[in-house]
């Protein structure tokens, strides 16, 4: 057999292949050109036109959320790479697995401010979990092998490669082999828990009378989500879910508490303030659930299971920290349960008091059959009209802000991997194009875009991708013609003195500007015909609707914790709170 | 007192901003820091003082481990170890500074390396906060200094090792 020779761009893609990723998003550039040339010439790599590299990393970040896959974005050097950050901080905050491709100049011309030149490693550099400068057209494949192998392993997360020019010269050709081993100094990826841990874990169960399960976005990377309902279900105390973690237990589970933090319901917020055992998997104590971390859980135990050692002990020092992969490790609880036997009728004094939260304060789940002179349409209700269209079963992804918080409220996830959302970085403009990402990945499912009017204006322009590539995405406009979580905060901590956040004489028609790119959109403005409009719009499966739902713009998102307070100080409604 | 911390990581362009970059994206001080290859090509050794607090410590051990050119990390004061700097000064009234130093920091190692000009230039070898308080003493004879940055070692049989390679097959 002959050998084969082949360029450095055909390599790039081969290699692609070789990982079986058929799908990726770019923007094609000068120093990508090469690159986009061995796209060309081949059909296992299809490649998605975006019409910003933002948006191509956050349509990769999408695919990766809902698939569990990694996702893959190529975009071109100096502008392209720089437009890609803020798309890779994103998924670097929410731990997510993409690598993004970027061209870079000829290494002759690196660090000369040739035309298009940045430096990509060095302004990327504080938001990947690691990156690479292609050195060699023959260490492609390998450094293609190595960045899926950190993306995807441990905790995951983003991996840049930056390609010089050169690098994918056409004429320089050269054997192409992708490797079958790596080989990596000191790459620990931790697996099971040890024994006696998951042992001490399940004794503090037994001697704990009003204990929590907390769990974030970890759970649903590491794919425990069966694993923790099965095990929440043996120990039958509440669990509650961060924003990240939505979906790994059943929202519609009466032992769901519903989301805790910063907009969590007052029973979770109650419940973590009052527990005397807190099981945290795969969160992080971040600052939106702790809120003021010297107040804390003072009275609980604390135990910690996580794949990155890091995590622990980093914001809240904990009793028992189980270092592990979060499904193994659920893996050895529950068969710990089972061997040993659970006796679920010692909560039964903190489950009545947890059901006296519920009903004090609990979210109203029926808000769509309030009585309303006005016919004006509350955001929530928007949401719990998506929820009964779609029976609960849709992708849901959002922008940042208070629709976000409704939605991660009212939408109550059964399934892991459906609530896709920007947690940790919180940036407006991914909610459109993380919604094109999961669409391309299950094109038969309902696809929501919960967004604002604020939010969608910073993605506005993939519009013109979801037509060219026939997207029936559906865009939930919660517009209540301002920028609203900033509003409601200036009401509450401003005086209402509104800096900056209306524009209403400038808002685009959205009907027109979604019939312009070739989509239908529907203006509600009243309640009464908000159910119709919902369902017209998922009735239509191949076509892209822009729901511009007209809200009540003086709504607030509460509950919402006090700033420096502990997690029992929230506020329940613009005249009710709990200090 | 100054902790230690010693690492080894990947010999290659871009490892050791990584490390630095560590420290200031989470806000880390570092106070100062050393690095060269080792005796294995591929690797540089590198050590660093930082006057955090123990629980800080502690997250720079695990982040730092954390980075993928990182391969081992030690925090030196775990265990019994040595610590050494060098520093060069050029004064120009050798005969007094030499004085100064034979009297009152007579645990430093001095040697005499050059005379031009008439500015001599001393090597010191010593603890880091011998040599601090030394240059405190001899401020107003001080043409220049430059200094390494400690270098630290654990005694005996605990060294700071590779583990074995991970091998990933698919």
């Amino acid at each position: 057999m002959s050998r084969e020779e082949i360029n450095g761009g055909d390599a790039l893609i081969r290699a692609l292949a070789d990982e079986n990723i058929d799908l990726i998003f770019g923007y094609p550039g000068g120093a990508a050109l090469h690159i986009y040339d061995a796209i060309y010439k081949q059909n296992k790599v299809q490649h998605i036109l975006v019409r910003h590299e933002q948006a191509a990393v956050h349509a990769a970040d999408g695919f990766a959320r809902a698939t569990g896959k990694p996702g893959v974005a190529l975009v071109t050097s100096g502008p392209g790479a720089t437009n890609a950050i803020t798309g890779i901080a994103t998924a670097y905050m929410d731990s997510i697995p993409v690598v993004v491709i970027s061209g870079q100049v000829a290494s002759h011309l690196i660090g000369s401010d040739a035309f298009q030149e940045t430096d990509m490693m060095g302004i990327s550099r504080p938001i990947v979990k690691h990156s690479f400068l292609v050195q060699s057209a023959e260490e492609i494949p390998v450094v293609i092998k190595k960045a899926f192998h950190i993306a995807t392993s441990g905790r995951p997360g983003p991996v840049v490669i930056d390609v010089p020019k050169n690098m994918t010269d056409p004429n320089y050709k050269f054997e192409y082999k992708y490797p079958k081993e790596l080989v990596m100094r000191s790459f620990p990826i931790l697996g099971k828990g040890q024994d006696e841990k998951i042992v001490d874990a399940i004794e503090l169960f037994r001697s704990a009378k009003k204990p929590v399960i907390y769990s974030g976005g970890g759970t649903i990377q590491a794919d425990a989500s069966k694993e923790l309902t099965e095990f929440s279900k043996l120990i039958g105390c509440p669990v509650t879910n961060t924003l990240m973690g939505l979906g790994a237990f059943p929202g519609d589970d009466d032992q769901f508490v519903g989301m805790l933090g910063m907009h969590g319901t007052y029973e979770a917020n109650m419940v973590m303030s009052e527990a005397d055992l807190i099981f945290n998997v795969g969160a992080r104590f971040d600052d939106r659930i702790t809120n003021n971390p010297s107040k804390f859980g003072l009275e609980a135990k604390k135990i910690h299971i996580d794949s990155d050692p890091s995590s622990i002990d980093k914001i809240i020092g904990v009793d028992l920290a189980i270092e592990g992969d979060a499904k193994l490790v659920m893996q050895q609880l529950i068969e710990q349960v089972k061997s040993t036997g659970f006796d679920q009728t010692i909560y039964k004094d903190w489950w009545a008091q947890v059901e006296d939260w519920r009903e004090a304060h609990g979210l109203n789940h029926d808000m769509l059959n309030l009585k309303n002179e006005r016919d004006i349409i509350l955001p929530q209700q928007v949401i719990q009209s998506l929820y009964q269209t779609t029976k609960g079963d849709a992708y849901v992804t959002s922008d940042v802000g208070q629709h976000q918080m409704f939605a991660a409220q009212y939408y109550k996830f059964k399934d892991p991997r459906k609530w896709i959302n920007s947690g940790g970085l919180g940036t407006m403009g991914f909610g459109l194009p993380s919604a094109m990402g999961v669409k391309f990945a299950f094109p038969e499912a309902d696809v929501a875009c919960v967004t604002g009017e604020g939010s969608i204006q910073m993605c506005i322009q993939e519009l013109s991708t979801c037509g060219q590539y026939g997207l029936p995405i559906k865009i939930i406009n919660l517009n209540n013609r301002a920028l609203g979580m900033v509003k409601q905060w200036q009401d509450m901590q401003y005086g209402g003195r509104y800096s900056s956040i209306s524009y209403e004489d400038s808002l685009p028609d959205f009907v027109k500007l979604a019939e312009s790119f070739g989509h239908v959109g529907i203006k509600v403005e009243k309640l009464s015909e908000l159910n119709q409009a919902m369902e017209e719009s998922f009735a239509m499966k191949d076509k892209l609707v822009f729901l511009d739902v007209l809200v009540d713009p003086d709504e607030h998102v509460y509950p919402m914790l006090e700033a420096g307070g502990s997690m029992s100080e929230m506020r329940l409604s613009k005249d009710k709170k709990t200090f | 007192m100054a902790s230690q911390i010693s690492l080894l990581m990947e010999n290659q362009p871009g490892a050791l901003s990584r490390v630095i970059g560590l420290f200031s994206q989470r806000g880390y001080n570092i106070d100062s820091l050393s690095v060269a290859p080792t005796q294995d090509p591929t690797l540089s050794r590198l050590t660093m003082t930082t006057s955090e607090s123990e629980e800080i410590i502690q997250q720079i051990l695990k982040q730092l481990f954390k980075l993928i050119d990182v391969v081992m990390v030690q925090d030196l004061k775990a265990s019994e170890s040595l610590s050494l700097e060098m520093a060069l000064i050029k004064v120009s009234n050798k005969a007094e500074v030499i004085s100064k130093i034979e009297k009152n920091y007579s645990s430093l190692e001095l040697n005499e390396l050059d005379n031009t000009d008439e500015k001599t230039i001393l090597r010191l070898i010593g603890e880091t906060d011998i040599i601090e308080s030394l240059l405190v003493e001899l401020k107003a004879d001080l043409v220049e200094v430059t200094r390494t940055g400690a270098l630290g070692m654990t005694l005996g049989n605990i060294s700071l090792e590779t583990e074995e390679e991970t091998k990933v097959i698919y």
